[in-house]
């Protein structure tokens, strides 16, 4: 991106080894746990969402050891129905929601655009924190007993009939709640105000871009939920009717506040998972992304009618015919902005200069991934065929394709492309293309069977099935094991290069961004001096190797001004 | 089912027409999906990186071709969209010639209730080719009706009642499943739909009744509800002449009744429901709110039998509505 006028391109210090860095600025675990800069709170969130995603696979591993058989033999009734509401409700409000925007986000913002830090760097801590607190809530729930209600807590259920730790739960997600409206708003201030110079909104990134439409949607939506938790609470602890009938209540209106934000909750997932893929794809095609201000607007499309959309999960609920119709008009709707990207992604690899390193490899696996878990939300949102579909599995395997397929793809494939920004380390290039195989093809074997075990009627949150599922639950479980070994080496070499991985210098990638003109790791304050920004993103120039004669390591140096003459300018 | 089935049987007028969506929308994600994935290894072959600091030529995006593959699929959506809603409209009401059951469901079990009074528990009988609607209501959480072979799927709401309609079309046993999760058993609330050849099923009507909770009961719900409403004492007011304090319910169902709010309302059975639970909530102009609330006082077996009751008061033979 960004063609920078570098300050005169000056010798690094004569010293590399001992060079200042974010990671080794100060030590001790102070300087953790009061660090107000992004890039140590986003490792401090990089290591909590892990913990977090360990715990929710735990859960996904027993559930599907047990529906490896059709009797419900592995644990009871009431421990399977604790363990897929443990499972969704950490995966969702722990460990997907803040993943992307709380690590990569946090880590790459300020650095995108030029920035010394967030704008409010406290806020950003404090977000940190207050995640921590309902995590330790949510633990607390699930090691004194659990809860039973799925994580989406309906009523009467939740209220009135479930005898599990509900209140907690439903503080552990309200809580969590601040930590992403506190992110967002960060993030929201942080693009308007704290852009470098030059940096113009058509020469933003596509990351920041998507962050900025997720960053909407959070904020708006997620109060919602805040007051729907809110109201949920005062009815099963104050018994005022709101939602259970009993009571006088009326139990769709908790699915209508519920699925308000909970639609949304979905691109609050996906949006930051493309914002990676566009900075993947230009950036291993060498190429501006095609359609740069579409991809765009596509972002900000998906925000806004992501809010209309939400009745499409109440096809069968008792929902009027007429809400039904609106609904499903309004969701193919939102169909077309994604396609408006995948058409664009892959435009963008035409004539380019492709390289299929790992982060590449992640990239077009999510597009694959998301293409499917796209088109088979087609399915659920065509009305006549969503009757049959809701609520089997079909609507489990679609949703794992998009927010654990499309996000998961693009959370790791981010993770190895700025693996070197953040740690100054490479990862090894071998072990980490057999992990996105083995994740890519384990995840189709695990959530390709359970579409056709859906059509096929196998209703979702089941314990026990009948024996003409068993096949296909077996393929299943088959796939989630490949994909647990895909998960855990990661885990492992990410873990072995801190140490080992060969050093990265400040671009080992030739990638274009101004992240890649700082060096890795950057320094505290990012940017020694504040980068003027004088064109358009995704800026490819030749890379030329400047032997830094003060160190022994010959680094990659881009050269600030060789333009190549049929560049344009600041937009497209 | 022999062999490795793709979809389920087909055993009800709607289920070949959702099929057929089911199969469009299978064919658009393949074309799609091909088409993204063909081009997708092409280009990555094709265009491959040759050498390290190679920079490719810079082609942006064109307007035209934007416009193209955004006008496109949405046209294709707003045609999936169109097929869907016009099956699902026809899904939605039941022909006038359906046969009413009644359904409660409960933690964790379907309790089925025939207008001859045959009441079953996670078994439901009904003759082929005949439609038949399902008036289902819930006495605890949220469940969900769905039998795959029909291809249909209802939600059974505590309040209030839902309604949902099939015609099978050969005989055989249906897969029941409850499809909301509804706590600890949810799994276990599954049972079996058997459609039968007419007379067989005739023959099932006049065989044993089956009851759910001994006693057999070889009352009808209407006549039930007849006994019910002296009990009760709704029949002091709601006398038949209409000269009582509330109106005569005589003739009443399926007709529009004008309020003292001056709006009108269609007498149906949530209607009926709403006036017996909530009776102030839409009073019959001329009259007084003056009735009280039985809100607890009548069971959801109770409720369906008083409305199987008021029903039969409109119709000529007054102990059995659609036979």
């Amino acid at each position: 991106m960004a063609s920078v006028t570098l300050p005169a391109p000056k010798p690094v210090a004569s010293t590399p080894p001992t060079r200042e860095h974010y990671l080794n600025a100060n030590y001790g675990i102070r300087s953790w746990l009061l660090t107000i800069d992004h890039k140590r709170i986003a490792i401090l969130y990089l290591l909590s969402i892990t913990v977090m995603f360990a715990l929710g696979g735990l859960a996904a591993t027993v559930i599907r050891v047990e529906l490896l058989t059709p009797e419900g033999n592995l644990v009871s009734a009431d421990d399977y129905n604790k363990l897929f509401s443990a499972h969704g409700i950490v995966m969702i409000f722990f460990f997907l929601i803040p993943a992307i925007p709380s690590v990569l986000g946090n880590f790459l913002i300020p650095l995108m655009i030029g920035a010394r830090d967030m704008a409010f760097p406290r806020l950003n801590l404090a977000s940190w924190y207050v995640y921590i607190v309902g995590g330790v809530f949510g633990l607390y729930a699930i090691v004194t007993g659990g809860v039973d209600t799925g994580w989406t807590f309906y009523t009467p259920y939740s209220t009135a009939w479930s005898n599990t730790r509900v209140v907690p739960v439903i503080l552990a997600a309200f809580i969590v709640g601040f930590s992403s409206i506190m992110t967002a708003l960060n993030f929201i201030v942080t693009i308007h105000r704290m852009r470098a110079p030059g940096m113009t909104w058509f020469r933003l990134p596509l990351f920041i871009w998507s962050m900025y439409a997720t960053s909407l949607v959070i904020i708006l939506a997620t109060p919602v939920l805040s007051i729907t938790l809110v109201m949920l609470l005062i009815e099963r602890v104050l018994r005022v009717g709101l939602f259970d009938p009993a009571l006088g209540g009326d139990p769709l209106l908790f699915q209508h506040l519920f699925w308000f934000y909970s639609h949304p909750a979905v691109y609050i997932m996906l949006l930051p998972g493309m914002a990676v893929i566009s900075e993947l794809i230009a950036n291993f095609s060498r190429k501006r992304i095609f359609g740069y201000r579409f991809v765009a607007m596509a972002s900000l499309g998906i925000a806004v009618f992501g809010f209309l959309v939400w009745g499409h999960h109440m096809f069968v609920s008792g929902q009027s015919v007429h809400a039904g119709l609106m609904f499903s008009l309004l969701s193919y709707l939102v169909a077309i902005p994604s396609a408006v990207k995948v058409f664009n992604w892959t435009a963008t690899l035409y004539k380019g200069s492709v390289s299929l390193q790992t982060p590449m490899l992640y990239a077009l696996g999510f597009i694959a991934l998301f293409t499917i878990g796209g088109l088979t939300g087609l399915f659920l949102a065509a009305l006549a065929v969503d009757v049959h579909l809701t609520d089997t599995y079909f609507v489990v395997a679609h949703f794992h394709f998009v927010m654990v397929g499309a996000t998961m793809m693009a959370y790791l494939g981010g993770i190895h492309f700025w693996w070197p920004k953040m740690t100054g380390r490479m990862y090894p290039e071998g072990w980490a293309k057999a992990a996105a195989l083995l994740i890519f093809f384990g995840f189709a074997l695990t959530f390709l069977p359970q579409f056709m075990l859906g059509y096929l009627g196998m209703p979702r949150r089941y314990h026990a099935y009948p024996p003409e599922f068993q096949v296909l639950n077996v393929m299943s479980t088959a796939g989630a094991s490949i994909l647990a070994v895909g998960y855990i080496l990661p885990l492992v070499y990410l873990f072995w290069s801190l140490w080992y991985g060969r050093p990265a210098g400040p671009n080992p990638w030739g990638a274009s961004g101004l992240e890649w003109e700082t060096s890795s790791p950057p320094p505290t304050h990012n940017f020694d001096e504040t980068p003027i920004v004088t064109t358009g993103p995704y800026y490819f120039r030749r890379q030329v190797r400047v032997i830094d004669l003060g160190s022994s390591n010959a680094e990659v140096r881009e050269l600030a001004h060789m333009n190549r003459p049929n560049q344009p300018g600041g937009s497209k | 089912m022999p062999g490795f089935p793709i979809i389920p049987e087909q055993a009800s007028t709607a289920a070949w027409r959702v099929d057929a969506v089911f199969f469009l929308l299978s064919a658009l994600t393949a074309f799609f999906t091909l088409l993204v994935g063909v081009l997708i290894v092409y280009f990555a072959i094709k265009y491959r990186r040759r050498s390290e600091d190679e920079i490719p030529e810079q082609t942006t995006g064109g307007n035209k071709l934007e416009i193209f593959w955004t006008v496109t699929p949405l046209f294709m959506a707003m045609g999936v969209f169109a097929v869907a809603a016009v099956v699902y409209i026809q899904m939605q009401d039941a022909p006038p010639n359906a046969m009413e059951v009644y359904v409660v469901g409960r933690q964790w079990m379907w309790k089925v209730i025939h207008v001859d009074g045959q009441e079953e528990i996670n078994e439901l009988h009904i003759p082929v080719g005949r439609p038949v609607k399902l008036i289902m209501t819930s006495q605890d959480v949220i469940h969900s009706f769905f039998v795959p072979d029909f291809r249909v799927k209802q939600d059974v709401v505590p309040g209030r009642y839902t309604t949902m309609w099939f015609e099978a079309t050969h005989p055989g046993r249906y897969h029941l499943f409850c499809a909301e999760y509804c706590g600890t058993e949810h799994s276990g609330m599954i049972g079996w739909v058997t459609a039968m050849e007419p007379s067989d099923y005739e023959d099932w009507l006049g065989g044993t009744v089956r009851t759910s909770e001994g006693g057999a009961s070889t009352t009808s719900p209407a006549a039930a509800g007849e006994a019910l409403f002296q009990d009760l004492g709704c029949a002091s007011c709601h006398r038949a002449t209409g000269d009582g304090p509330g109106p005569s319910l005589v003739g009443v169902f399926g007709k529009p009744v004008d309020l003292a709010s001056g709006q009108q309302v269609q007498v149906d059975d949530a209607y009926i429901r709403e006036s017996i639970l909530n009776p102030a909530a839409k009073v019959v102009k001329g009259y007084q709110p003056v009735m009280p609330s039985y809100q607890g006082r009548a069971t959801e077996d109770q409720l369906i039998q008083l409305l199987a009751y008021i029903k039969s008061l409109g119709a000529a033979n007054p102990t059995g509505s659609g036979r």
